[in-house]
């Protein structure tokens, strides 16, 4: 009888679709270079100060009473002059208007411009006018800062994951649904749990592989803060792209149109780089939005990597995020291979 | 003494708009080469891809060495489709080697590679293959579990002559070791010349059966006579069976002394005169109507 599992055959597939994907030149350099990129990108952007909060136009600088000139040394504010000009003046005021600049202030006469509906107006004039009060005793804190780049490689590490496993495993089993290869393999021996074990495990083997020489190479050229076990970020990586995979299986599990494969990997893989935490933090989001994102296997994996990077998390402190992914993982699986279909 | 390898009995397939095989019969014997000609559309390639067991029947009963088709089969059952696509960048030897990790015996690779003439074309990649050498990887990819029963679905279209009969080669061989191979062609030529039997496909039936010779003989007492249509003009034919076929006339008739003396009569020159006999082409014509290619 034929089993259900043989290792030699799973085995002969794992090999075969591994060497496929490491010859396969282009889509493996575009896995490695797309988060590095990503990575830099944003490294450039936010080296150097910290971007300054709110910007604020100055006229006649040089002429500022002591209430302005004290207001001017304000740290993380950018001030810019200003000239007196009646049309430069006039500019700057549209630019007010239109939020472009949070403030405007004629340092000699003491007036500024405000827009009312502006939040960072409305802060800035706060900070402008409370310049002289300073009843607060002042504590002070001190520890190492953590840039956005910090926050954000967790979840570019656990983008480039989903993008990898999603797109990786549905359209390689659309493409060779659609060309007649599941076919072939359909008049052999194979089982189709075979054929997806394999897919799955040779598709677990590389991400994780690719993950790591992009997080050991972005760590080196770039630097960013690692607190955690790298053991247990190991462990998310592997769950995470596991769920993921398996998701990718659901949705290559019938479909031989490699279009609507691309339109329905879109359709998981978008709002989830969106929604997930990726990008910015969902702490204040609309409770309906977190609710969502809580779906998303890659929010799962995201928070677990960014506790364990920055704020040095243990297995026991991101349980529940595990158990979402290895709950969602053996359901994706299981669905995934019972709606199978060779052809 | 022959045994029947498989068996096909009253085999349907309908789909929602289309009856594709409508209750077809047929008993191989082991060690014959079967042919299965139709022209596209007639349930040909249907038919095999339920005996491949790649295909779902509506009805009927399909039994392969006496037992309805399992893991024997598919251990014992070599399979060549019409198309198919192979793994990129994996090189020929990779894809054999792959291949024969997936049975339990397989035949020697290294015999394999020769008999299919691969030496050469082992360290390429399947994507830089040409026609004819990825037909013949296929159809080692086919032999690699030392098959019982090979199907080979159109095995040499889009081949050019030269490897077409290289190609017939290989299957002579493999039927010299008595295997059991079931043969779909659009070639008639290659269906006499490699087919112990055939079966004539179209609208779902089988409508002939038997040896590429018998049904000949069953089927025509004549020949062919062939001129260009030049010498024939203003020539009253209307008492012979005539064809056009390119520039040139064919004229059907059991008595060729009488249709040459017609011909002599009527001052036909008779330098371009051809007499063929009946061929599988005119007996599939005759049948169904059709170019075998339509």
């Amino acid at each position: 009888m034929n089993t259900v599992m043989s290792f030699k055959r799973f085995l002969a597939l794992l090999v075969s679709r591994n060497k496929e994907f490491i010859r396969d030149r282009s889509s493996l350099s575009w896995n490695i270079l797309m988060p590095v990129l990503i990575v830099a990108g944003f490294s450039f952007a936010f080296s150097g100060d910290i971007a300054k909060q709110y910007k604020v136009g100055v006229i006649n600088k040089a002429a500022a009473t002591d209430i302005a000139s004290e207001f001017l040394q304000l740290k993380h504010i950018e001030f810019y002059p200003v000239e007196s000009d009646r049309e430069v003046v006039s500019r700057a005021i549209s630019k007010v208007q239109r939020h472009q600049v949070d403030l405007l202030l004629d340092a000699e006469k003491n007036q500024y411009w405000i827009n009312t509906e502006s939040p960072k107006g409305y802060l800035v004039e706060k900070i402008l006018l409370g310049t002289k009060s300073s009843d607060f005793t002042r504590q002070t804190v001190s520890g190492k800062q953590i840039r956005y780049i910090d926050w954000v490689i967790p979840g570019i590490l656990s983008m480039n994951m989903m993008f990898s496993a999603l797109f990786g495993v549905g359209f390689v089993i659309v493409r060779y649904r659609k060309n007649g290869m599941l076919k072939r393999l359909k008049a052999t021996p194979i089982t189709a749990f075979e054929y997806l074990s394999a897919q799955v495990v040779s598709r677990l083997m590389l991400i994780i592989l690719v993950t790591a020489f992009v997080f050991y190479g972005t760590h080196y050229f770039v630097g960013f803060v690692m607190n955690g076990s790298h053991f247990n970020l190991f462990l998310v990586f592997a769950l995470g792209s596991l769920s993921m995979i398996s998701l990718g299986l659901i949705i290559a599990a019938r479909i031989s149109s490699e279009e609507t494969a691309g339109g329905l990997l879109n359709l998981f893989s978008w709002p989830m780089m969106f929604f997930s935490g990726v990008w910015f933090s969902l702490e204040g989001a609309a409770p309906i939005m977190q609710s969502i994102a809580e779906i998303f296997p890659l929010t799962h994996v995201t928070a677990s990597a960014r506790a364990i990077m920055i704020d040095g998390a243990e297995l026991a402190d991101i349980s529940y995020h595990l158990v979402v992914l290895l709950v969602q993982s053996v359901a994706f699986l299981l669905f995934g291979a019972w709606l199978f279909k060779w052809d | 003494m022959a045994t029947d390898l498989l068996q096909i009995k009253n085999l349907v397939k309908h789909y929602p708009s289309v009856k594709a095989v409508n209750g077809i019969d047929i008993t191989l014997q082991a060690g014959i080469c079967f042919g299965l000609l139709g022209p596209n559309g007639a349930g040909k390639t249907t038919t095999v891809e339920i005996l491949e067991g790649i295909n779902s029947a509506t009805s009927g009963e399909i039994l392969y060495k006496g037992q309805p088709l399992g893991d024997q089969f598919r251990k014992e059952a070599g399979i060549m489709f019409q198309s198919t696509a192979l793994q990129d960048f994996i090189t020929v030897r990779e894809t054999l080697t792959m291949f024969s990790q997936f049975y339990p015996q397989h035949a020697d690779l290294d015999q394999l590679i020769l008999r299919c003439n691969l030496t050469e074309y082992l360290d390429q990649d399947n994507r830089q293959l040409s026609g004819g050498q990825r037909q013949r990887l296929l159809l080692a990819i086919a032999l690699v579990n030392n098959p019982d029963i090979i199907f080979l679905d159109e095995p040499t279209t889009g081949l050019d002559p030269q490897a077409r009969r290289n190609f017939w080669n290989l299957i002579n061989d493999i039927k010299e070791e008595g295997k059991t191979i079931v043969l779909t062609t659009h070639y008639m030529d290659e269906a006499y010349s490699l087919c112990d039997e055939i079966a004539i496909m179209d609208h779902g039936k089988i409508i002939a059966q038997g040896t590429p010779k018998s049904l000949l003989e069953e089927n025509f007492n004549d020949v062919i006579l062939q001129l260009p249509e030049s010498e024939l003009q203003d020539i009253d034919l209307s008492m012979y069976t005539i064809h056009k076929r390119n520039s040139y006339i064919e004229i059907t008739t059991c008595d060729v002394n009488e249709a040459v003396s017609f011909l002599n009569k009527n001052n036909v020159s008779l330098s371009k005169l051809q007499i063929r006999p009946r061929t599988l082409d005119d007996l599939f014509l005759e049948l169904t109507g059709k170019e075998l290619r339509a």
